[in-house]
């Protein structure tokens, strides 16, 4: 509980942002460092880039003249591109002007009280930083997801195809590629940047800049990645394994640019969010204090740190394999099939926890709020977290079970991958300690937090099947697995994703949803989950591979039934899609400071929250979920907002 | 109502339903894939019947005391804000839960591991095969070549033929020797419980011992291009003369392409064509 946290709004700073906005013409305002100026300066970026690549020859290089595709120009226009993005938006201003003498400051934060307008361009407010990223990583989620239907479309019939082998498995890397990239930052970005300075009481992030730029940079990345439809698509699935990657169209180029872009941006993500975490507490709010989904954010952000550099090195060895015919993963010249695949997995398998530690904070941060008791065995939950960090650096072989490397180290991560469950059950036992006996309220967002419950027992359960090597014979590379990892993902961080935009969603936009959408959406989602997900285990043991284009004609009625829940699945996110468009745009009802009756210190504070989240720093005396304690009954009644 | 009740009562409806529940599981594990066609596509079926008999108590012990709680336990009056009791642990059932699940966890890699060693489990273990079936030694070798798409088969035993058809006789150790031209591809022959990655430049082993004669399909199960899902075959396991047959008309009918061939190796490189300084 922040005990002196002060709820009267920031006057003084909304004067003088209300001061500082001049009206000027629409055309004045777009000259500037913006998203405008950005656009502009990226194309020109890539033109540069590009005249430069065709300008290096050699006659070791003459891989060119054979097929017209020249990989040292597209990957020198992504690079300049996204170079000129950045100095469009007005990153470089700064180290420039610090570079030339000038005082540090925080303009950025302070003078760009323009609205909507903040939204457009480089902006270090926390909270603004993590709109941007709801909106952005949503599109991207939606365009995702688009794919996901044209896949299922293409499944319906083993022989009559919509889009054909080539456009199919673009499709499906594409999709996979924009899930397991964009979305592995979509509850730090949008969450953990908006919640973390509340929840531990400062004012702003360690490094506000760097905030905004991982934000630009995924946006970056999201559009190199769609521009491989330009190039013909990639034909590796989200793996990209090499030397397949190597032998791939332009397209590839892509791959490599975006997923280069995705892994600087979770690393700087991650650093921040440490680096804010360890260093910028309030007074009393001592590590036993933090919300637990603080503690998940410090997990999920020691992986992002540790975990991304793998990938990029993978990714700038596959760079040079394509672009200078190096041979680093082409057996025969020196290389190794088996070297993308070990360093893809030491970032991917741990990339897996960054996508499911969130959901892990989110549900026991969430739970104790609807259930109003404290969180059972906080101390046993801050293990587990932290566990499956360590753990999951020691597992990724298991995905090269049956690939002939290590054979006999498979008992060793046979036994790590099945260690990791002991954590994860941790957090399964803190949530089933903190529900009962409480006052159990089903609440949109609890709703979500329960069907978290279900999926990740189902997907923790299926992996106890990958993980164990005879099992695994079977299962690896078929639809089992694909059901495996969508029960963890999406069920596990999609669903508390969901859990987490219903109930701060209001907090952070000031507006309230409409449950009645919000209700129609969670079961509608949850039962088409399940009629989808559910039958591709059932599939993969009956022999179906991943990413066909064809099946064998017996397995036709139950993936017609996958694909049509699939489109269930689609309609419920159009559900939730009116629902934000409505709610937010059009009707626009004000939420209260605290629906929830929650007791955690981002709700003590006024909605919408002021521009520098506090007056004064707080003092924090207590742990962050007194519920049930008698001395502290007096915030529950009247929402906060007033006195504290 | 006090606690131990509650309790008590998560408790009958767990074993009740886990006692219920559990043997359907089990039986019905027998009958899915990949089937008991040879040993190792039967140890897998087994494994998952294992696996399946044990997750399925676990399962529902998170699930009936999930569903009883938000029955018992759920606000009855809407608009009250009542708070809990401020439970915060309870070192005995940490405790508790740490030891089970940790018995469980241990048990079955314990488990994993014997029956993986015991005959190989039907995956590629590269060229130094570590779980052996005692007499591996006298092993039929059948190379399975990859490709981009398609599935070759060479059997140094029997001059080194190339066939694009697979036939292995019944009642026979076979040793699978995977390995690819290009990219990385997975071989699986699905009834015969055999799935291991063809890597270029790596001599990948699986073993599997038939059975009776059945048909199994074949199908690259790793992502290797445009018609990866158009790289699949049938073969077949056959009586032992039935091979003999088959394989002496293959190798007349290759004749003239075997001698053509490089000579049987481990692995094979092709020219790496435009690439290297």
């Amino acid at each position: 509980m922040p005990s002196s946290t002060s709820q009267t709004p920031n006057t003084e700073v909304d004067e003088l942002v209300a001061v500082s906005t001049p009206q000027r013409p629409i055309w004045q305002r777009l000259i500037g460092f913006n998203l405008v100026t950005a656009v502009v300066l990226a194309i020109v970026g890539w033109l540069i880039g590009y005249w430069i690549g065709g300008r290096i020859h050699a006659p070791s290089l003459d891989f060119f003249a054979d097929n017209g595709q020249n990989d040292i120009s597209i990957l020198l226009g992504y690079l300049l591109g996204v170079i000129g993005f950045m100095i469009g938006m007005g990153f470089a201003n700064y180290p420039i002007r610090r570079m030339l003498g000038h005082p540090p400051t925080l303009a950025e934060h302070e003078s760009e009280g323009e609205g909507l307008a903040r939204y457009f361009r480089l902006c270090t407010d926390h909270k603004v930083v993590g709109l941007q990223y709801v909106v952005g990583i949503g599109f991207f989620f939606f365009i995702g997801g688009l794919n996901a239907m044209f896949i299922r479309t293409e499944l319906l019939n083993p022989n009559n195809h919509a889009f054909g082998p080539n456009q199919y498995l673009t499709l499906v890397g594409l999709h996979g590629t924009m899930m397991m990239g964009m979305m592995t930052s979509v509850i730090l970005g949008p969450f953990a940047n908006w919640l973390v300075p509340l929840m531990i009481g400062c004012r702003r992030m360690a490094f506000p800049r760097i905030e905004a730029f991982t934000f630009w940079l995924l946006m970056a990345a999201g559009i190199v990645l769609l521009t491989t439809l330009f190039f013909g698509g990639f034909q590796t699935g989200w793996t990209g394994y090499q030397p397949l990657g190597g032998q791939g169209t332009a397209g590839y180029d892509a791959y490599i640019g975006f997923f280069a872009l995705v892994g600087l941006s979770m690393c700087l993500l991650g650093l921040n969010l440490l680096v804010t975490i360890i260093t910028m507490r309030a007074p009393g709010m001592t590590w036993s204090r933090l919300p637990i989904f603080v503690w998940s954010v410090l997990a999920t952000a020691t992986l992002m740190l540790l975990a991304s550099p793998m990938l990029l090195a993978a990714l700038l060895m596959g760079a040079f394999d394509r672009a200078v015919q190096t041979g680093f993963y082409v057996p025969g010249i020196g290389g190794s099939a088996y070297l993308w695949q070990n360093l893809f997995w030491v970032f991917g398998h741990p990339e897996v926890y960054i996508v499911a530690l969130p959901g892990f904070g989110i549900v026991l941060e969430l739970l104790p709020v609807f259930t109003r008791k404290p969180l059972w065995g906080y101390r046993l939950a801050v293990a587990g977290m932290l566990g499956v960090t360590l753990l999951s650096f020691f597992v990724w072989q298991h995905h090269l079970f049956v690939s002939g490397i290590n054979a006999d180290l498979r008992p060793f991560y046979m036994l790590s991958t099945e260690l990791i469950s002991l954590p994860t059950g941790f957090i399964f036992l803190c949530a089933m300690g903190t529900i009962w006996r409480g006052r159990i309220r089903f609440t949109v967002p609890m709703l979500f937090c329960l069907a978290w419950v279900f999926n990740f027992l189902i997907g923790g359960i299926s992996g106890v099947f990958l993980s164990d090597v005879p099992s695994d014979v079977t299962t690896h590379g078929s639809f089992f697995s694909m059901a495996h990892f969508h029960y963890t993902i999406m069920g596990g961080l999609v669903f508390t994703l969901f859990a987490a935009i219903y109930y701060w969603g209001p907090k952070m936009t000031g507006f309230k949803f409409n449950e009645r959408l919000a209700k129609i959406h969670f079961w509608s989602l949850f039962i088409a989950f399940n009629s989808t997900f559910g039958p591709l285990f059932a599939l993969g043991l009956m022999g179906m591979p991943r990413r066909v284009v064809t099946y064998p004609t017996n397995l036709q009625a139950l993936n017609d039934w996958v694909s049509v829940s699939a489109y269930v699945i689609g309609l419920s996110m159009l559900v939730f899609l009116v629902n934000l468009v409505w709610s937010q745009l059009f009707v626009r009802e004000p939420a209260e400071a605290n629906p929830w009756n929650s007791k955690s210190a981002e709700w003590q504070l006024p909605t919408p929250v002021p521009v520098h989240d506090f007056d004064r720093i707080p003092v924090f005396d207590g742990d962050p979920y007194p519920y049930g304690v008698p001395q502290v009954t007096a915030p529950v009644v009247a929402p906060a907002g007033g006195t504290a | 109502m006090n606690e131990v009740n509650h309790f008590r009562r998560v408790v009958v409806i767990w074993l009740v339903s886990s006692v219920i529940l559990t043997p359907i599981v089990v039986l019905a594990a027998q009958g899915i894939p990949p089937g008991d066609g040879t040993v190792q596509a039967a140890g897998q079926t087994t494994d998952n019947g294992v696996l399946l008999g044990l997750s399925t108590p676990v399962a529902l012990a998170v699930v009936v005391f999930f569903i009883y709680s938000l029955i018992a336990f759920r606000e009855r009056d809407a608009a009250a804000v009542l708070d809990g009791p401020p439970v915060r642990g309870h070192a005995g059932v940490q405790l508790w839960w740490i030891v089970t699940t940790t018995t469980i966890v241990l048990f079955l890699a314990g488990y994993g591991t014997v029956r993986m060693l015991s005959d190989g489990a039907g995956g590629g273990q590269g060229p130094n095969p570590i779980a052996k079936p005692t007499s591996s030694a006298a092993a039929l070798p059948v190379q399975v070549i990859a490709q981009q798409w398609k599935f070759t088969f060479r059997f140094p035993t029997y001059g080194g033929v190339e066939t694009n058809h697979l036939e292995i006789p019944a009642n026979r150790l076979i040793a699978f020797h995977v390995t690819s031209l290009d990219v990385i591809h997975s071989f699986w022959a699905y009834q015969l419980g055999v799935k291991a990655d063809a890597n270029p430049g790596v001599d990948n082993i699986a073993y599997v011992q038939t059975k009776n004669p059945l048909t199994f399909n074949i199908h690259c199960a790793e992502l290797c291009g445009v018609w990866h899902g158009y790289m699949f075959d049938t073969g077949a396991v056959v009586s032992g003369p039935q091979f003999a047959s088959w394989i002496a008309q293959q190798r007349a009918r290759f004749a003239p392409a075997t001698k053509l061939l490089p000579p049987y190796a481990k692995q094979y490189f092709p020219d790496p064509q435009h690439r290297g300084g």
